[in-house]
């Protein structure tokens, strides 16, 4: 598997303060990717720089080979590589089904085309009976859906997820699950913030655990569970893991 | 699919709306006095500006307190090039919309590329319209001070746009350009940069992530909104068959129009059109219950101001009873027997 998106020794520092150190990874297309790591660790600032809202200090982001680390938000969108909000960011004053319209565009000019891929992704992300509802009225899971169903409107190449398990129920969060593995099957490459762990243990392909700025590790599910530095990060140094 | 139908159904029923109102304001002229066709063709011709200024403020979401600017380039483009030129006005409209258009470009990529938003935009806008009046009265090739008088040819002329004798016909062009405005909003408003105007209204950097130029889309509304309001003005000059620079770039005239929208309904596709309609009505209505009061209003009468007093303060009854406008009180009134 090729590799579509390359983080190459990125930095980032808010004035005294290193957000993120030296952190390079590679996501292979295709795969799923979690981030995971303590409050305040970097992981959104990650998404940040790759998703253009803030240019990094240093080093480069190298998209389906070509570097967009210096472009706008909405260039890098137009290319195929689309994020979601932790801070959920709906349309609120146009219904559920104009917040897709809009993203459905991206793709296609002729408002019928668009209309119709717009309820077709309603469809299949289960929102299809809400469409004619006002988007700040649904909730939380609801908006969570719609803000996945906005990004898989525009037919990106790989997605960037912020939580988007944070705050469902457990029947919740499992039918996210299973729709992410679902999309990822649709040949979406995909990186998702999460905290809850057991949940992007099942989801992930790979893992990369970020710690105070700097990248602890990066392996299979497996792996990452019974690293010590990620047992100490998550946990404190007192704790070890059984043998 | 059902949704696609109902995407037909809710744009065919908008282009039956539009046929019915012009086909109910087509019958105006029939029945009223020479003076009230004149305040109903006044009355389009703001419906039209405000119909401009919805693009841009209700769609956009970008609220101009300046739209005066675009009405006077229009106006003053039709004046120019008819008096001086002796270009048709029907030529003067499309250039005065082009040139309302690219100051909206021009003036627009400056204020939103230095991210210019909410009342610093506003203000923007009206600074500009000021400037615009302050330099329009002091410029000698429009007349500065004096303004310009367009001369009657004497008679109905189509291709000079005058209708001395049949004021109708100066109605119908009226009703001619609203129906175009709003035909325009319709598709418009369905369209691929209608939609992103929306989006960038609601959440630019949520817009942004859609790969959407928030940019790019401010500047397509405010190119269209110029435009529209641009050629409002330029009909404006043939109907007053004159024009100087408070008539044209006054502060009075940004709120003039921005009133109709926001009266009839912000971002809506009638809102202007109702508003222009309640407005003139109610400015009438007031007129004359101060020049010819019923018998136990006796003292309001010939009271000099009485009415704009009476106008303003009705005024703020609806916008706090209505602020969603007339269309957004009628939806919930809709709403709310419908349950």
């Amino acid at each position: 598997m090729s590799t579509i998106l390359e983080v190459k020794g990125a930095t980032k520092r808010f004035g005294g303060l290193t957000a993120l150190l030296d952190i390079s990874l590679g996501v292979a297309e295709g795969e799923i990717l979690g981030i995971i790591g303590p409050n305040g660790a970097g992981k959104t600032t990650l998404f940040n720089l790759i998703s253009g809202a803030i240019p990094p200090d240093e080093g480069q982001i190298v998209f389906d080979g070509e570097r967009i680390e210096r472009l706008a938000p909405y260039v890098i969108a137009d290319r195929g590589l689309v994020r979601t909000f932790q801070i959920m960011k709906p349309f609120g004053g146009l219904t559920v089904f104009e917040n897709v319209l809009v993203a459905a565009f991206l793709r296609r000019a002729d408002p019928v085309e668009a209309a119709a891929h717009a309820n077709s992704i309603l469809e299949y992300v289960g929102l299809a009976s809400f469409s004619d509802r006002q988007s700040k009225g649904l909730t939380l899971a609801g908006r969570k859906r719609l803000e996945l169903a906005r990004t898989l409107a525009t037919d990106p190449k790989v997605l960037l997820l912020d939580e988007v398990l944070a705050g469902l129920t457990p029947t919740e969060g499992a039918e996210m699950v299973a729709l992410v593995k679902a999309i990822r099957d649709g040949g979406v490459t995909i990186v998702v913030i999460e905290h809850v762990m057991a949940a992007i243990m099942a989801l992930s392909d790979r893992i990369a655990v970020i710690h105070h700025g700097e990248l602890l590790a990066v392996g299979l599910p497996g792996e990452i569970a019974k690293d010590p530095k990620v047992i100490e990060a998550y946990l404190g140094k007192e704790f070890h893991a059984p043998d | 699919m059902i949704r696609l139908r109902q995407i037909a159904a809710a744009s065919s029923r908008d282009l039956l709306i539009l046929l019915g109102v012009v086909a109910v304001l087509a019958l105006v002229p029939l029945g009223v006095s020479r003076f009230t066709l004149s305040v109903a063709t006044a009355a389009l011709i703001f419906a039209l500006a405000g119909i401009g200024w919805n693009v841009l403020s209700g769609f956009a979401g970008q609220f101009s307190f300046g739209h005066a600017a675009y009405f006077g380039l229009g106006a003053y483009t039709v004046a120019v090039t008819f008096t001086k030129y002796s270009i048709s006005p029907w030529l003067g409209l499309l250039l005065g919309g082009l040139v309302a258009a690219i100051f909206g470009l021009l003036t627009g990529w400056i204020s939103f590329r230095f991210g210019l938003k909410g009342a610093y935009f506003a203000l923007a806008t009206f600074a500009l319209a000021e400037l615009l009046r302050l330099t329009f009265n002091n410029f000698d090739y429009v007349g500065a001070g004096v303004g310009i008088a367009i001369p009657l040819s004497g008679g109905d002329s189509w291709g000079t746009l005058q209708f001395e004798n049949t004021p109708a016909i100066r109605y119908f062009v009226a009703l001619g350009l609203v129906a175009l405005g709003t035909l325009a909003v319709i598709v418009i408003k369905r369209s691929r940069a209608g939609s992103r105007m929306l989006a960038v209204r609601e959440d630019e950097d949520a817009a942004a992530s859609l790969g959407i130029n928030p940019l790019r889309a401010k500047l397509v509304a405010i190119a269209v909104s110029g435009f529209i309001t641009g050629v409002a003005g330029g009909y404006y000059v043939m109907f007053l068959m004159f024009i100087d620079s408070d008539l044209a770039f006054g502060p009075f005239i940004s709120v003039v129009i921005l009133l109709r929208p926001i009266v009839g309904g912000v971002g809506t596709i009638w809102g202007p059109v109702v508003g222009a309609a309640v407005l003139s009505i109610l400015g009438e209505v007031t007129r004359s219950l101060v020049r010819d009061p019923p018998s136990f209003l006796q003292v309001v009468e010939g009271v000099n101001g009485l009415d704009q007093v009476m106008f303003g303060l009705i005024l703020v009854l609806v916008i706090i009873r209505a602020p969603d406008g007339v269309i957004g009180l009628f939806r919930r009134f809709r709403k709310r027997s419908s349950q």
